[in-house]
């Protein structure tokens, strides 16, 4: 009996599917998989941890949560009290990342104005997504007049280009808290989920399971939540990771233009667009950390989003 | 074609219309309403109330609407009692220049894009490929006040060739005159839409090369060039059609961030001091134009798509 080599290869390709035979050797058991026994969505893991830009980007963002949450519990720095003998300086010893035109450190600010970034971005995507998806699978399942006035309500809100929105809305919504930040960017953000998951639920409302359980009396409620919205389950996860980077990017947009959480509080927009003023001086330390934190935790958001796509949709294909 | 273009017409007249609807609504949600967002906090109740009164805001709200509709339609946006002027004055000012940043970043973004999409098709999973794609991901993600910043380290700091500061002036000819103003703001924003574009053009590249008609052409003789620049860019451009309309909302956001940057005066400017004066006139004015430049474009993008793809039109119409 030839004993082939263990597949290495990736969950698509096509590999033995069966477990190794009982009369293998006990180390050939070990690590010829048996693809049978594993659920979808140890499967979906594989092709993720496979996926080396996507496990970068769950370690950046780990990386980040600790610095931003954790970091200021160990680093601490006077945000209150300026020392304008001290401004300008270098990064260096006693101030790691320098200090700005107040004498005020960079670090401190940096790793708390990633907070702000952080939450809005988690919390307007769940918000975002939760409400899209339901108004999207609404709107597909019941169809006709329902579909057409739900569906032109999202095109006349897509008229409006997103940061245009978002800025009517954060000069609408003053003062601005986390809490009003976190509904201006919902707002604008809950279009894209609802446009996905009606094109998603007109494919499904279709299938025989759903017209089984229409035919055995389930309600309109039922269906939409129990069969509809778990099966699109691929498609939302993906999509709200990609929220999350666009939340991230528009609360720096937002905070950039000044329209973010006012003073005390800080955001990494608003350190950027302190430093700006201060460009022409060279003060580099003033743009690149803040810049550079804005980048990584986008990137990192959309290389997870990348990392699931191939994952589910594989899991879609195994089926 | 003329139903399908005509059913499209009627239902971006519908979309106009929620627009200024949903616009006028969000005012009038306002704590105070505009009585309390032009007269400032420390109003008195018989003021707003006299104010109120002149200006109709005691009529009921669809008599309102409809109010604010007509006047829409004879291009009277308002006053601005911030700036002193009507916001049409504002509008017809600064959207002229706003369009200048925009019509020349998208002909650069385009200019670009499509040949780099077409060679990454070409050389597609080869390094070069790699490196190219790895470089629009960068780019698709930098947010444009960065991406804007980096430039302004780069050109202006360290090799002193482009001034920081956009074109100033009240008329596009003014605008021109500073070229080399012009270049800094216009490749700022084309950058980020050609890592958009270019995505789009290579995918659309790869699934024309597999097509029936590019092994025909190959069958018949016609050297590589020919097959890529006769046959396949024709139809993988169709699909860049409809990307250019519904980019649109995409570029103008990014207009509003590269303004902002560099003092550019366009609308995007005008629109972010309102939004920071809380000047509601301008700021709804803004919108219902940027709205209507949104739908204007996405219902052009599908009259193109479907005279350029009959299939379109046959299965749609």
């Amino acid at each position: 009996m030839s004993v082939g080599p263990a597949p290495q290869q990736s969950a698509l390709s096509v590999g033995p599917i069966t477990a190794a035979p009982v009369d293998a050797p006990a180390e050939v058991q070990d690590i010829v998989p048996a693809y049978e026994t594993r659920g979808v969505w140890r499967l979906a893991l594989d092709v993720f941890l496979e996926h080396r830009l996507a496990v970068f980007g769950v370690g950046v963002v780990v990386f980040m949560t600790l610095f931003c949450f954790i970091g200021p519990l160990i680093y601490h720095t006077d945000q209150t009290t300026t020392d304008l003998n001290n401004q300008f300086l270098a990064p260096g010893a006693g101030h790691v990342l320098g200090t700005d035109q107040l004498g005020f450190d960079l670090l401190g600010p940096l790793m708390v104005g990633g907070q702000t970034s952080i939450e809005v971005g988690l919390a307007a995507a769940l918000i975002a997504t939760t409400f899209g998806v339901l108004w999207g699978a609404i709107s597909g399942f019941f169809g006709r007049f329902v579909d057409a006035i739900m569906m032109r309500f999202v095109d006349v809100f897509l008229a409006i280009p997103p940061l245009f929105l978002a800025l009517f809305l954060a000069s609408a919504f003053q003062p601005i808290t986390l809490w009003t930040l976190i509904a201006v960017v919902a707002i604008d953000a809950w279009l894209i989920p609802a446009r996905l998951i009606r094109a998603e639920t007109l494919t499904l409302r279709t299938r025989e399971y759903v017209q089984a359980v229409t035919m055995m009396g389930g309600s309109g409620a039922r269906i939409v939540l129990r069969h509809i919205v778990p099966n699109s389950v691929g498609t939302i996860m993906v999509n709200a990771t990609f929220q999350v980077a666009d939340a991230i990017l528009l609360v720096a947009a937002l905070g950039f233009l000044g329209l973010g959480i006012p003073l005390p509080a800080t955001n990494w927009g608003l350190m950027l667009s302190n430093g700006v003023t201060f460009v022409a001086l060279g003060y580099w330390w003033l743009i690149y950390p803040a810049g550079i934190a804005i980048v990584l935790t986008v990137v990192a958001f959309n290389f997870i989003g990348d990392g699931l796509r191939d994952a589910l949709e594989v899991r879609l294909q195994k089926r | 074609m003329t139903g399908y273009i005509i059913r499209r017409v009627i239902q971006a007249v519908f979309i106009t219309l929620g627009v200024t609807l949903l616009v006028f609504l969000l005012l009038h949600l306002l704590p105070g309403g505009p009585a309390r967002a032009i007269l400032g906090p420390r109003a008195n109740g018989v003021q707003i109330a006299q104010f109120n009164h002149d200006n109709g805001l005691d009529q009921p709200v669809w008599t309102q609407y409809w109010t604010y509709v007509q006047h829409l339609a004879t291009l009277d946006f308002g006053y601005s009692y911030k700036l002193n002027q009507t916001v049409g004055a504002l509008l017809a000012e600064d959207l002229p220049k706003t369009l200048v940043l925009v019509g020349l970043s998208y002909v650069l973004a385009i200019v670009i894009a499509i040949p780099l999409g077409i060679y990454q098709a070409v050389r597609r999973n080869r390094i070069d490929d790699y490196v190219l794609t790895g470089a629009s991901f960068v780019f698709y993600s930098m947010p444009v006040f960065w991406l804007g910043i980096i430039l302004i380290v780069i050109f202006s700091e360290i090799l002193r060739l482009l001034p920081s500061e956009g074109p100033q002036g009240a008329t596009v000819g003014d605008l021109f005159g500073q070229f080399t103003s012009l270049i800094l703001p216009v490749v700022t924003l084309a950058l980020g839409t050609v890592a958009l574009f270019s995505r789009y053009m290579r995918s659309s590249t790869l699934e024309n090369l597999v097509q029936d008609y590019v092994r025909t052409a190959r069958a018949k003789g016609a050297s590589e060039m020919r097959v890529l620049f006769f046959h396949v860019l024709r139809n993988a451009l169709i699909p860049i059609l409809t990307l250019i309309g519904l980019s649109i909302s995409f570029i103008f956001s990014g207009a509003l961030i590269t303004e902002a940057l560099f003092n550019y005066p366009g609308i995007g400017l005008l629109f972010w001091n309102a939004a920071i004066q809380q000047d509601y006139p301008v700021i709804l004015g803004v919108v219902v134009v940027t709205g209507l430049a949104t739908i204007l474009g996405s219902l052009l993008a599908d009259v193109l798509y479907a005279a350029a793809d009959p299939r379109v039109r046959y299965t749609k119409a």
